[in-house]
């Protein structure tokens, strides 16, 4: 009896584990299973894969591939896009799905009390679009003027039904079958999906401890870990050399920039010092980036060349080349600026001694072991740097309403290639404009020329003359450092040799990307 | 014996903690940038950090910064604690008191260009003041057992004055219980003040100290490459154990 009690959990470990079920650890639960409210990055993940979208873009060849919509046709004006639907489209609880439904989630999305997060990316200056549904299968939507990559912002639209749930069902290739709070979320393949995809279902285990989740990984009990630090990764290439992938430059960038807005609690003397060029040059000049990537990240992030991770193939101006270290030129250029080395300090022409507070977010220790390299660094030159490290609610309220700081060390994450996604960092006008939020006019040449650039990215229809504007500009922003950029630290995963069909991209979702191809040997 | 051994190796470690820049080989934060995560032996005693920065060095340093402020914050609690202690509701509300909002909005009032060192004075400080409703509590219940004692009224009314009776009959009493719950609370603020490190009030870098050393523990795998990431565990259950022996 008693062996009759251990075998029979082995049997249904064995007939669980023989089904394609995919398995990977998600940081913690969704805030929400409604595609058209999401923010944080596990619903995200969940609406990914559950995601019914008319288009996807392939984010290895960067080409919009069609998904629900068997074919779409742009006008010749840019402004409007027609979508044909595949015939015999259902829900995941078998409602059908038409060209009604997609005019519908555009609506939710666009409707201002829903505050939907993916309705704002729909959003211009000029207005809206409006949806006409021309047949059951065929629907157009109309923009008031051009709007460049309109096909590509399909990607992110998840069609919804029309019974509102607390979890939908979906027009994607799996639903949420299964969510235990804390625990576990069941995704099911959805017998409906006009594709029948490898995987039977994926069961994302709920797993906010990242020492658990790899040592989960290192005992197969996982299928992949889709980000992982330089550490853990080291580990994972001793251990089970096959699973380590390094995926290169990520879009990420992590940086530090001087506070050039009028503040009280920046003395005049340090703001004449931060609004100069060739003080921001001679700094960025004086930190060995090499060394960054080398010491934090064990030698798993690149110096960085400028506002674009080269992981941004197409947008990267690959003209630029990183920074490199050199202390003495540094000290040169900032000698005919005035500034003077007397006993180991620097001084300004005025006698101040050159020293400045550089905040950064308490907690993260890569990021406070780079403040400490930079503070090595510049105390060469004679800077004397004090580290401070806060919270990261203090550090948002100081950088982004009070003004209040004086440098600020922190990263810049990207979730699209889409050169216009940090478009409210670099306006001058932006509210998360990094050197002075919400300036009211550009307060230099170089800002407003800045400013223009952006302007003519958001709007130009031609994807060669964006190019060239964005080129332009990531010129302008290396020649000036309005933000001085330190590294783009790699994208590490760990994927299981058991998991066939990844082709793992720097861009999120990294490994799930093509969730349809994945399959389990 | 044992206690003239632990008294011996307290002195020891206070000395070294007050002739640090005489020990330590290096200062707390030169990095060796062609040596991170060096082994121990040669150059570095006990090895380096992922900057260079060699431990043995830290170590020393940081013992200097946690053995005066953490037993100085303790018995700041201890003494308030003493004297605080009759007013029961006081205690109850200071318990219920969110605490770590009020070090949340101590950092940011602080202004930017405050040292570490002061940062880290006032961090301890917060931490001596803030934690005096725990003992108390212990105190407040042990004070009403000696209320109700025989001698205690008998002391009374043989005319004894309230301070000697304090002195000589109550404080034998409480002063077990106040040097255990300095011993307690050492550790507890040492740690803690690797864990306010997360608000942005512990030991900013480059200063070590027990508790941001202690808190490279959280990597396992670190430790099997480079056992000496313990020393810092060590030394302070070492210490724990000889302020043990010396005040039993």
């Amino acid at each position: 009896m008693r062996f009759f009690a251990l075998i029979c959990p082995c049997l249904w470990f064995c007939s669980v584990a023989s089904a394609a079920e995919l398995r990977f650890g998600l940081s913690g639960d969704p805030k929400t299973f409604d595609p058209l409210h999401v923010l944080d990055d596990n619903s995200e993940v969940v609406r990914y894969l559950t995601a019914g979208v008319l288009v996807r873009v392939n984010r290895v060849t960067d080409k919009v591939e069609p998904e629900l919509a068997e074919s779409y046709k742009l006008s010749p004006d840019g402004r409007a896009i027609t979508f044909k639907l595949r015939p015999n489209l259902k829900f995941s609880d078998g409602t059908p799905l038409n060209a009604s439904d997609v005019a519908r989630t555009l609506n939710t999305a666009l409707d201002p009390k829903q505050a939907s997060p993916k309705g704002d990316t729909f959003r211009t200056d000029q207005g809206v679009p409006v949806a006409k549904v021309n047949s059951p299968l065929e629907i157009t939507i109309r923009y008031p003027a051009p709007k460049p990559d309109l096909e590509r912002l399909f990607d992110a639209l998840s069609i919804i039904p029309v019974k509102a749930e607390k979890i939908p069902s979906s027009a994607g290739p799996f639903f949420v079958s299964e969510y235990r709070p804390g625990e576990s979320i069941r995704l099911t393949r959805n017998p409906y999906y006009f594709q029948k995809p490898a995987l039977d279902s994926i069961r994302l285990d709920i797993q906010p401890n990242k020492d658990i989740e790899l040592t989960r990984f290192l005992r197969g009990e996982l299928h992949f870990i889709n980000k992982l630090d330089p550490e853990s990764f080291d580990r994972v290439a001793k251990e089970k050399p096959a699973a380590a992938r390094n995926l290169g430059a990520s879009l990420d960038s992590d940086l530090l920039w001087f506070n050039q807005a009028p503040s009280s609690s920046v003395p005049e003397w340090k703001h004449k010092w931060f609004t100069s060029t060739a003080f921001r040059h001679a700094i960025s000049e004086s930190i060995h980036r090499d060394d960054i990537a080398r010491l934090v990240f064990r030698g798993h992030a690149h110096p960085a060349a400028g506002p674009v991770s080269p992981a941004n193939k197409f947008w990267f101006n690959a003209q630029l080349k990183p920074l490199p270290y050199d202390a003495a030129a540094a000290s040169k250029a900032l000698a005919s600026e005035g500034f003077k080395l007397t006993g180991g300090v620097l001084k300004d022409r005025d006698g101040h001694p050159v020293e400045f507070s550089l905040i950064t977010n308490a907690g993260n220790r890569p990021r406070e072991a780079m403040a400490a390299v930079i503070q090595d660094d510049l105390k060469k030159i004679g800077i004397r740097v004090n580290i401070v490290t806060l919270e990261m609610g203090s550090l948002i309220e100081r950088i982004a309403r009070t003004a209040q700081y004086e440098a600020c060390l922190l990263s810049f994450t990207s979730v699209e290639i889409n050169p216009t996604e940090q478009m409210n960092v670099w306006l001058s006008s932006g509210a998360q404009h990094a050197w002075w939020p919400l300036q009211k006019t550009p307060g230099t040449q170089w800002e407003a020329r800045i400013d223009k650039l952006q302007m003519s990215m958001a709007s130009e229809p031609s994807q060669a003359l964006r190019k060239k504007a964005f080129d332009e500009f990531q010129q302008l922003v290396v020649e000036q450092e309005p933000i001085i950029y330190l590294v783009n630290q790699d994208h590490l995963s760990a994927i299981s040799p058991a998991l066939k069909g990844t082709q793992p991209v720097a861009a999120p979702p990294q490994i799930l990307w093509n969730v349809g191809q994945l399959r389990l040997e | 014996m044992r206690r003239k051994l632990a008294s011996a190796i307290l002195i020891l470690v206070a000395l070294c903690a007050l002739f640090a820049p005489a020990i330590a080989p290096f200062d707390y934060d030169r990095q060796f940038r062609e040596s991170p995560h060096a082994a121990a032996g040669g150059q570095f005693l006990m090895g380096t950090d992922n900057l260079g920065r060699d431990r043995f060095s830290r170590l020393v340093y940081a013992t200097r910064i946690s053995i005066v402020l953490a037993p100085a914050a303790a018995a700041v609690s201890v003494l308030l604690a003493l004297m605080l202690s009759r007013f029961s509701s006081l205690t109850t509300l200071c318990l219920s008191l969110p605490w770590i909002f009020l070090f949340i909005i101590m950092r940011a009032l602080l202004p930017l260009d405050t040292g570490p060192f002061a940062s880290i004075l006032l961090t301890f400080a917060l931490m001596g003041v803030a934690g005096w409703a725990w003992p108390a509590r212990i105190f407040n219940a042990s004070i009403r057992q000696i209320r109700q004692s025989g001698w205690l009224l008998q002391a009374r009314a043989s005319g004894m004055p309230s301070r000697r009776i304090a002195l000589i009959h109550v404080w034998p009493h409480l002063r077990a219980i106040a040097v255990a719950q300095f011993r307690v609370l050492v550790p507890a603020y040492i740690l803690s003040e690797a864990s306010l490190g997360l608000i942005g009030l512990g030991v900013a870098e480059p200063l070590p100290s027990w508790g941001n050393l202690l808190a490279e523990l959280q990597r396992p795998q670190a430790v099997s490459a480079n056992p000496w990431i313990l020393a810092p565990l060590g030394l302070l259950m070492l210490v724990m154990i000889c302020l043990e022996e010396v005040s039993a």
